[in-house]
């Protein structure tokens, strides 16, 4: 039978690949991919909650970080054309002009 | 009109002829003849107007009371204390008064004056014109303050003359202020006579505090109305410091070296101030004050020692002189001395009687000892004179008039005020006056003695300058011209003067049985206070013209050893071999008994020691004392700079370093990688997770 806790597991190993995705690739398009990785690990933990917990709150708040992550999907694709016009490449460490 | 009502103007008009001469002649160089005009016109309007408010005053009032004419209020001040216990105004008022005794003194210093103006005009014609105004301004300044001496009525306004004279005495001495020793002759003058004014100054406030009033009449009043006795002490106290205000002016010792130096000045200025006029307040001033002293035995007797001590003491140092006109002044310092004597012995009139004839006598000696050095060309040793008698005849015989009038020959003016003086003196010694008589025929002696020495020394003058042959060497001797008229018209009236002066004023009466001929003794009797005793002379007859045969024998030994030795031994061999003979009298007299170099070695050295030490107390201490508190300013800011900059600078600049450095270390943190600051917060999230973990076990 599969339960919550299933649910939960695999949100964690997801989010956790996300994770690892975001820190260590250098290129931003696979940053974002991994970002994207991660909302839904976060979308899945809600809806699982939200299944378990019979509240249907849970699946209305993964519906808002959808819409949140189309939004910021869209914001980063802009960063990244800006950053091939800035640098004419996409790697993320070439951007580090705010160096201290 | 009584013109007597405006007697200041007699003082007044020769202040109008100094201040025009001193501010617009001398400023703007004007004429010879605007000056000699101005001082002239002074010195006359003050001659003219005083004689004739004088005769005007003897005619119409009652010459037994002074008449005192006030000017204006002086000082107005509250009331003070005397020594009676009850109070006293401080009124003083710039008041003028006319009695005998003013009358006698206005009378022949205006004269006198007048005449030493007109003299003054050929003596000093070669002076430059500014100069000359600077000299005729002096001249007038010096009638101005004169005659405030003689006419006022009270001791502050005698001493604004007393001290407007020896003002103008010490500019006059000083006039040719070019020559050090001229400038330092009247610097010595003015500090000698600064030290007897200190005397006089306390007079006055002596007088205040025991009689309350300052006026002459009031003094004479309160001290005539004293009956008890008991003015006695009050009496001596003010009378000795008068004497001491007069000692300075009138050069008696211990002051008296002042006035041989005074000869620096113009001739003519020694003649009017340094013997007739200015030199003789002393004695005025004392036959005015006459009540104290005719009170105090002790101050009565103080003047008469130092008189007579005086007239010896000056006529031994005239006997080896050699500078004519330091002949004359040790002679004036002299006969000060005889009127002083007179003084003493209650014989005021006396000496004011001498005052006059000196006056007439001594001025024209000067005055020809003047025209004598102007034809010499400037020369004053005698030992380069001789022979003048045929260049110079006008000159000559007015001196010889004078000479014989001081060396105390019937009847000339000198004999008749000598001989009064020394039978006065004789009197006192006579009838024992306050049991003093020893005392007093000493000083009969002494005056007696100084009468020879007179005589020997005024011939010796005479006989060095205007007998035997001129010794001058030949380019001189055709420079020897006589005077202009200028200068003669005044020797010959004042030799007139000499010659029957005496006689005029004070005729001789009780040696011809005319008792109260005497013009000047009726005349001055009500200014001298008098006790009630028995006034007349004490002397008989037979004595009085003992006392005259004795002085005037006296006077003739003195005449015949000076013959003697200087007019038939033209190159004075004899008195060189007397000199050689007795070498220590004569080196004591010719340097006049050291006087000045004791006064140099006991006063001067050491005041000058103490301002040179003064001074370095100043320098020193005082200075360093100042220099000390720059140096402790400069050094405690140069340590405030040095904190300022180190301490508060360095706080402020550490707080900035501080910051720099800090901000070193946490400017690190910004790596600028996105990554890693997601790093970041991903593990401070897990950080906070298991806080939260631990926290919540």
């Amino acid at each position: 039978m599969i339960d919550a806790t299933h649910y939960v597991a695999l949100s964690l190993i997801l989010f956790c690949l996300g994770l690892v995705g975001v820190m260590m690739r250098r290129n931003f398009i696979t940053v974002l991919m991994s970002l994207e990785l991660m909302f839904n690990a976060v979308n899945l933990n809600l809806i699982a909650f939200s299944f378990r917990l019979s509240d249907l709150a849970g699946q209305v708040l993964a519906i808002f970080v959808i819409t949140v992550a189309a939004a910021e999907a869209a914001i980063g694709l802009g960063l990244i054309i800006a950053l091939v016009r800035l640098k004419d490449t996409v790697a993320l460490d070439e951007a580090d002009v705010m160096r201290g | 009109m009584k013109l007597y009502d405006f007697i200041w103007l007699v003082p007044l008009f020769p202040l109008l002829g100094a201040v025009f001469n001193g501010l617009v002649s001398n400023r703007r160089g004007l004429s010879k003849k605007t000056t000699q005009t101005v001082a002239l016109l002074g010195a006359g309007a003050a001659w003219l107007y005083g004689w004739a408010a004088v005769l005007q005053w003897f005619f119409t009032e009652d010459r037994t009371e002074p008449y005192v004419v006030k000017a204006f209020t002086w000082v107005t001040g509250g009331d003070l204390t005397i020594a009676d216990g009850s109070t006293a105004a401080v009124d003083i008022a710039a008041s003028f008064q006319v009695d005998p005794l003013s009358a006698v003194m206005v009378g022949f210093v205006t004269f006198v004056g007048f005449l030493i103006h007109l003299y003054s005009i050929g003596y000093m014609h070669g002076e430059p014109d500014r100069d000359y105004a600077r000299y005729f301004s002096y001249l007038n300044l010096f009638m101005f303050a004169m005659l405030t001496l003689v006419t006022g009525s009270n001791l502050p306004v005698l001493f604004v003359g007393w001290e407007g004279v020896g003002l103008c005495s010490y500019l006059l001495i000083g006039f040719y202020y070019e020559k050090g020793w001229c400038a330092a002759a009247g610097m010595k003058a003015f500090i000698f006579n600064r030290i007897g004014d200190f005397g006089f100054l306390l007079a006055i406030f002596f007088a205040f505090h025991f009689f309350g009033t300052l006026e002459f009449k009031g003094l004479f009043d309160a001290v005539a109305s004293d009956h008890g006795g008991h003015f006695g002490t009050a009496a001596t106290i003010v009378g000795v410091l008068l004497f001491v205000g007069a000692i300075g002016k009138s050069a008696q010792i211990p002051l008296f070296v002042w006035l041989p130096d005074a000869m620096a000045g113009p001739t003519p200025v020694s003649a009017l101030i340094h013997a007739a006029t200015m030199v003789t307040a002393g004695v005025y001033m004392v036959a005015r004050c006459n009540y104290f002293y005719q009170l105090s035995p002790t101050a009565m007797l103080t003047v008469a020692i130092i008189g007579g001590v005086t007239a010896v003491f000056a006529a031994t140092i005239g006997l080896v002189q050699n500078d004519i006109k330091k002949v004359l002044a040790y002679s004036t310092v002299s006969q000060l001395g005889y009127m002083f004597l007179a003084a003493g012995v209650g014989g005021y009139i006396a000496a004011i009687f001498h005052v006059v004839t000196h006056a007439f006598f001594k001025a024209c000696l000067f005055l020809g000892s003047g025209s004598v050095i102007h034809a010499c060309d400037g020369e004053q040793d005698m030992r380069k004179m001789g022979g003048l008698k045929k260049y110079m005849p006008t000159t000559f015989w007015t001196f010889l008039v004078a000479t014989i009038a001081i060396a105390g020959i019937p009847p000339l003016a000198g004999f008749v005020s000598k001989d009064a003086i020394l039978a006065k003196v004789f009197e006192a010694g006579y009838t024992d006056l306050n049991h003093f008589g020893g005392i007093y025929y000493l000083l009969w002696f002494l005056g007696l003695a100084g009468a020879a020495l007179t005589a020997f020394y005024m011939f010796r003058l005479v006989f060095m300058t205007f007998y035997g042959d001129f010794r001058g060497g030949e380019e001189a001797e055709h420079h020897l011209h006589e005077s202009p008229w200028t200068m003669t018209l005044p020797l010959q009236i004042l030799a007139v003067l000499s010659l029957v002066g005496g006689v005029l004023i004070g005729f001789p009466g009780q040696l011809f049985h005319l008792e109260g001929w005497s013009f000047i003794d009726r005349f001055l009797g009500p200014v001298i206070l008098t006790h009630g005793e028995h006034h007349g002379h004490a002397l008989s007859f037979g004595l009085e013209w003992g006392l005259v045969i004795l002085s005037v024998a006296v006077a003739a030994a003195g005449i015949a050893v000076a013959y003697r030795f200087y007019r038939i031994d033209p190159g004075f061999t004899r008195a060189a071999h007397l000199a050689s003979r007795f070498p220590l009298a004569y080196k004591l007299l010719l340097n006049k008994y050291w006087i000045d170099e004791l006064y140099a070695a006991t006063v001067i050295r050491p005041t000058l020691k103490l301002s040179d030490l003064l001074w370095e107390f100043d320098a020193r201490v005082v200075d360093g004392a100042v220099n000390g508190t720059r140096n402790l300013t400069v050094g405690s800011s140069w340590m405030s700079g040095i904190f300022d900059l180190e301490v508060i600078d360095g706080l402020v600049n550490l707080v900035g370093t501080s910051y720099d450095v800090a901000s070193r270390q946490f400017r690190r943190l910004q790596v600028g990688f996105a990554q890693g600051y997601a790093m970041v917060m991903v593990f401070g999230a897990a950080l906070l997770l298991g806080i939260f973990f631990v926290v919540n076990l």
